[in-house]
């Protein structure tokens, strides 16, 4: 890889890094709190696999600004302020009920699985590498949360009503996912990292069949409430003010 | 400083067999070689360095099975020990040996079905009891306990269980 398209990189990986650290601390919401036991233990299980995942960005970040990258994705998450985060807005929506946090999570992770198999294909080793290993993982998060998808949009009344009120909510911040960054085209033309349309385009072909299973209605195509990953909803600030709020009380102890 | 073995640098074996001794602290009966998470050793001098593949990205054992590398290692006399990060080829439960699926079983986890690279193609499989060794299962969650483990439950002798999940 040219040298000139590291910084480019580097901040498409903090980009993807933060997505998924975001949405594993809203994940994490729900332990103690999910309807029943079982899925209590899932979304736990889902906090902490998204944010392995995030760990592992983080490396690959920290490596292309040369920084260590074993401390320093410490630093980037507990000390960095929300002007700084570069998550979608989607992932740091508040949980809301049930039906938004497992639409918002399915909305992902079927983003993830058109999403990182086209990474395999990086002219970037290591993110390649990085993103096999992610792969693997996902296919037990989107097997959950199709199933729970189709339970919840073909149950009762009521659970359909709220998964469409969900989407309808989710619709406008979920393709924020497919803007891509400043730089990036750079890096597309290089074979770094896949052409975002045609991964919307792939996602789409994915959720319509789902949703069609979930006697859910494919929205109608909807332009992104933010394009601007700098730009952040209210919530971000709350959110960083419980995550951080230990690691900043005692900034140098040692777990 | 060498400590134990007099003026010398303990060979790659005596590496090998301390690190049999570094279990994995989650599934206590598997050490991080029968797990295949510490993949190779490199000596330089007083130097040593690990290879360390990760099983679940976000298992908190991870950090812990890495630090009990570090210690064993500096105990065995190495000046400096560095366990690297490598995630490729990819963890695979593929690559545990049958010793090692049959002492999962022992332990109470029902051992992940081979593959052969498509997780997909087993998912839907009856994992086997670990108790009576009865097929005739039913999946209670796909997450368990941690983070490669779901949790299922024996029609036969109605034992709730939990199995190692392929990956």
């Amino acid at each position: 890889m040219k040298d000139g398209l590291r910084p480019h990189l580097a901040s498409y990986l903090l980009a993807m890094a933060d997505d998924e650290m975001v949405l594993a601390h809203r994940n994490s919401e729900w332990t103690g709190h999910a309807p029943i036991l079982e899925e209590d233990i899932a979304f736990t299980n889902l906090a902490v696999d998204e944010m392995g995942h995030a760990g592992l960005w983080y490396r690959l970040h920290s490596d292309l600004v040369g920084e260590d990258p074993e401390s320093y994705p410490d630093e980037l998450v507990f000390f960095r302020e929300a002007p700084f985060f570069r998550n979608v807005q989607l992932v740091e929506l508040p949980r809301g009920d049930w039906a938004f946090s497992m639409l918002r999570q399915y909305l992902f992770d079927a983003a993830e699985s058109v999403w990182l198999p086209a990474l395999e294909g990086s002219s970037y080793p290591p993110l390649a590498e990085t993103a096999a290993k992610i792969a693997r993982e996902e296919i037990y998060h989107l097997r959950h949360t199709q199933a729970w998808i189709r339970r919840l949009g073909r149950g009762t009344e009521e659970s359909h009503i709220r998964l469409s009120r969900a989407l309808a909510e989710l619709w406008p911040y979920a393709v924020q996912l497919f803007v891509p960054d400043p730089a990036e085209d750079e890096l597309t033309e290089q074979g770094v990292v896949p052409a975002r349309a045609d991964l919307q385009q792939a996602w789409m072909t994915k959720i319509e069949a789902d949703f069609e299973a979930s006697d859910l209605a494919l929205p109608e195509s909807a332009a992104p409430l933010s394009v601007d990953r700098r730009a952040h909803s209210e919530h971000l600030v709350g959110l960083l003010t419980v995550m951080q709020s230990v690691a900043r009380a005692y900034p140098d102890v040692l777990w | 400083m060498v400590k134990r073995h007099g003026d010398r640098l303990p060979s790659i074996s005596e590496i090998w067999a301390a690190l049999e001794g570094v279990k994995d602290p989650e599934i206590p009966v598997v050490s991080v070689v029968e797990l295949n998470v510490a993949r190779q050793v490199e000596v330089h001098g007083g130097h040593v360095r690990v290879t360390f593949t990760p099983t679940f990205a976000g298992c908190p054992a991870l950090s812990a099975m890495r630090d009990e590398i570090q210690r064993t290692l500096l105990d065995l006399g190495f000046e400096t020990v560095e366990v690297v990060l490598k995630l490729d080829p990819p963890w695979t439960t593929d690559d545990l040996s049958q010793e090692t699926l049959d002492r999962l079983r022992d332990f109470g986890l029902s051992p992940p079905p081979r593959h052969g690279g498509n997780v997909r193609l087993v998912l839907d499989q009856p994992a086997a009891c670990p108790y009576c060794g009865s097929d005739d299962t039913e999946v209670k969650n796909q997450f368990g306990s941690t983070g490669c483990r779901s949790i299922h439950m024996c029609r036969s002798c109605h034992q709730p269980f939990e199995a190692f999940k392929p990956l």
